[in-house]
């Protein structure tokens, strides 16, 4: 019998849904209302140097993979079994362009955390 | 309403699913929940596109800190919010369900337990980054 890929899938919906909820909140709001905003956080908190040393940094480098491609396969997953439910026929068309969807964020967000150097 | 009326009368009765999730406020807080996934994707993809500006030079970030100000974009990043909000609710509201039942002392764990220790641990995450952005300030 071939084995299934789904636990694989599963586990990276898991572990993406398990992220966003602890971090995905707080996250939204640091990056897209509070330094925005210039409060109650600066709005130099994140400034390019700033940034280029986080994205340098292997922790910094990690979290920011980790975050971007795991909710990307947290998504992809819930939306491919939501399409049914929308009246979307969830074939291989459907399953391409959201697992493919994810795969190419992962693989964007690799080469450009490489691309920026250590 | 009536959509047998046209069909030949030997023709089975299938039952209409448009709009089947607005019937039940189950179904409605079901679809609210698969809903955020739809932020969730976004949410990358801005951090994503972020990311890849970062990578093109300080002109480039600039440029996406520049776009995070514009008002579309922050009124997307407040639905964003709310949708993480949501999200982060039901995915230990529903908690229980999803996971293989739990068991100390030989009792299993209540339901309730698990979801309140879920929130609890989401509160504690959020504080936690949100302390350590507050003391990274420049």
């Amino acid at each position: 019998m071939k084995r299934s890929n789904a636990p694989i899938f599963w586990l990276l919906f898991g572990a993406g849904g398990m992220l966003s909820a602890l971090l995905g909140p707080m996250l939204v709001f640091i990056t897209g209302i509070a330094v925005p905003l210039g409060w109650p956080l600066p709005s130099n908190l994140m400034t390019y140097p700033r940034m280029l040393a986080v994205a340098q940094n292997w922790v910094g480098k990690s979290f920011l993979f980790v975050v971007i491609a795991l909710f990307a396969w947290h998504a992809a997953h819930r939306i491919f079994h939501s399409l049914h439910d929308v009246g979307i026929h969830n074939g291989v068309v459907a399953q391409v362009f959201c697992y493919g969807g994810a795969l190419v964020i992962t693989l964007v967000a690799a080469a450009s955390l490489l691309s920026v150097g250590f | 309403m009536n959509e047998t009326a046209s069909r030949p009368a030997c023709r089975p009765f299938i039952r209409p699913m448009r709009g089947w999730w607005q019937r039940d406020p189950f179904f409605i807080r079901y679809m609210a929940r698969e809903a955020t996934a739809l932020a969730v994707a976004l949410y990358a993809i801005v951090l994503l596109v972020g990311l890849v500006q970062l990578a093109q030079g300080e002109a480039a970030w600039n440029g996406w800190l520049d776009a995070m100000k514009t008002p579309w974009a922050m009124l997307l990043h407040l639905v964003i919010f709310f949708a993480m909000v949501y999200h982060a609710y039901s995915w230990f509201d529903i908690m229980p369900k999803t996971m293989p039942m739990m068991f100390v002392g030989g009792r299993r764990v209540a339901a309730a337990t698990i979801t309140r220790i879920g929130w609890g641990a989401a509160v504690i995450t959020s504080l936690v980054l949100f302390a350590l952005a507050w003391s990274w300030r420049p």
